[in-house]
């Protein structure tokens, strides 16, 4: 332990409407920490810059799962447990549950929260191929009120995100409508368990006999923050599947990554194996659509 | 510096204690230097090892990444809580008698995710053993030994159940 835990002060309110009051009063004073599966690691490395922190843990308004018949609704303060263990999203939103069964390990999953996995950050985030390819929504609150915008537009570059220093995310609502589209996700990292992403992939397809009438496709670790592949899908859309659209969609994604090389992986690597995940995906389609 | 210390209560192997304390302090080093409950080890600090994994109402947590504030009102057990008025626990036991343990630093982050693991899954099969202990990591016995002493507990306890059932007969 290299960090002091007496140049950090921690305090816990207890509900939401005093978080958002701290904040509000103070902006830019206060830390918000929730499960502490990110700051607590870099506390204990002697690298929390955060002098004074308030705590999220526990807070009731903030953990809940709605399920309701166009969307469900995820409140910022659920664990990877919660989404994990809950029927509703094993059955409307797949690929979330098996994302955040990937998520570190056991102990992770039962303090890591979803909102503390999308305002962290990381380009390798586990969530959020998954929550880009459903076309989620964030919620952010402040003491003045709260604001709607679309996940795909809340990370603006490493690190960093739409949000005010008065703002929280609330909740995720991500819409249930991705029922009779195949669906995809993998995430290739260095050993199966408890490894960060070197690179994952997901995507979500309709296709109406051989035609791909809506394809959506998002990859992490392909860029300084979790993206869609827009120009990947660009050259699927539309086209009938087959051994020329996988070319063009494989050609697409090698223009369109711009991964790092980092202690992780390569670049090299990610591209390639980006490519052959995505490949994957779109073979399945092939061999779906194809006449039997 | 008594301002900058908050006070903490929580219930831990079933007792109460109330301890003032800093509140960013992580909840492992609380355990071993203010509690004294020195089974609970530190391997890594960040949340990858396991070995200072404890139970906080019900849940399984790494204690180096829970800031101690976060722990107030909780009800936590450690390794320490497992063996009753001198009597290992069946978890314990069959570690001994599997040779599950052998230096030691896992082992009691690898008795608190088992006891979590049997705790929501009786019966596990060997696939969900090796996923409910995905996260404590073990230099010395090629795991093959914690997953017996899992399984061998994991039976012990079905037979004390049926054995209770028939004495209930």
């Amino acid at each position: 332990m290299r960090g002091n835990p007496l140049a950090h002060g921690l305090i816990a309110p207890g509900s939401l409407p005093d978080v958002l009051q701290l904040l509000s009063t103070e902006p830019g004073k206060w830390t918000p920490i929730a499960g502490g599966t990110e700051l607590m690691v870099a506390h204990a490395a002697g690298r929390l810059e955060a002098a004074h922190l308030v705590s999220l843990w526990g807070i009731p308004e903030l953990r809940f799962i709605e399920c309701r018949a166009d969307s469900i609704s995820i409140g910022a303060g659920s664990t990877f447990r919660d989404l994990r263990s809950h029927a509703g999203i094993a059955e409307q939103l797949p690929l979330l549950a098996k994302a955040a069964g990937w998520i570190g390990s056991i102990a992770n999953q039962s303090r890591a929260t979803l909102g503390g996995n999308l305002v962290n950050g990381s380009p390798a985030a586990d969530s959020s191929p998954a929550l880009l390819v459903y076309d989620a929504e964030v919620e952010l609150l402040s003491a003045r009120g709260s604001r709607r915008i679309r996940y795909a537009d809340f990370h603006t570059g490493y690190k960093s995100n739409v949000m005010t220093a008065e703002e929280l995310v609330f909740a995720i609502h991500v819409p249930v409508r991705f029922a009779s589209h195949r669906q995809y996700l993998r995430k290739v990292g260095t050993r199966r368990a408890m490894a960060i992403s070197k690179v994952a992939l997901a995507a979500t397809a309709r296709m109406e006999g051989q035609f791909i009438r809506e394809i959506r496709i998002a990859a992490a670790s392909l860029a300084p923050f979790p993206t869609r592949l827009t120009a990947t899908e660009g050259a699927l859309a539309g086209k009938a599947i087959g051994p020329s659209a996988i070319k063009e969609a494989h050609a697409a994604l090698l223009v369109e990554a711009k991964p790092l090389d980092d202690i992780r992986s390569t670049a090299d690597y990610r591209k390639a194996v980006a490519a052959n995940l995505l490949g994957e995906f779109l073979m399945d389609l092939n061999a779906e659509a194809a006449p039997r | 510096m008594s301002d900058c210390l908050s006070s903490v209560q929580f219930e831990i192997n079933g007792e109460v204690r109330t301890l003032r304390v800093p509140p960013m302090k992580r909840l492992l080093d609380v355990l071993r230097e203010d509690l004294r409950l020195t089974g609970t080890k530190e391997g890594c600090g960040e949340g990858e090892c396991g070995s200072c994994s404890v139970r906080m109402n019900g849940e399984l947590v790494n204690s180096c990444l829970v800031p101690v504030l976060q722990a107030e009102g909780a009800s936590l057990q450690t390794v320490e809580g497992l063996a009753n008025e001198g009597k290992l626990h069946p978890l314990q036991q069959a570690f001994l008698h599997c040779g599950g343990a052998q230096c030691g630093i896992c082992t009691p982050g690898m008795l608190m995710a088992a006891t979590q693991l049997l705790a929501v899954n009786p019966q596990p099969n060997l696939a969900e053993i090796r996923e409910g202990l995905a996260g404590n990591l073990c230099r010395c016995t090629g795991f093959k030994r914690i997953f017996d002493s899992v399984i061998a507990a994991a039976a012990e306890s079905q037979t004390q159940a049926t054995e209770q059932a028939a004495h209930a007969r």
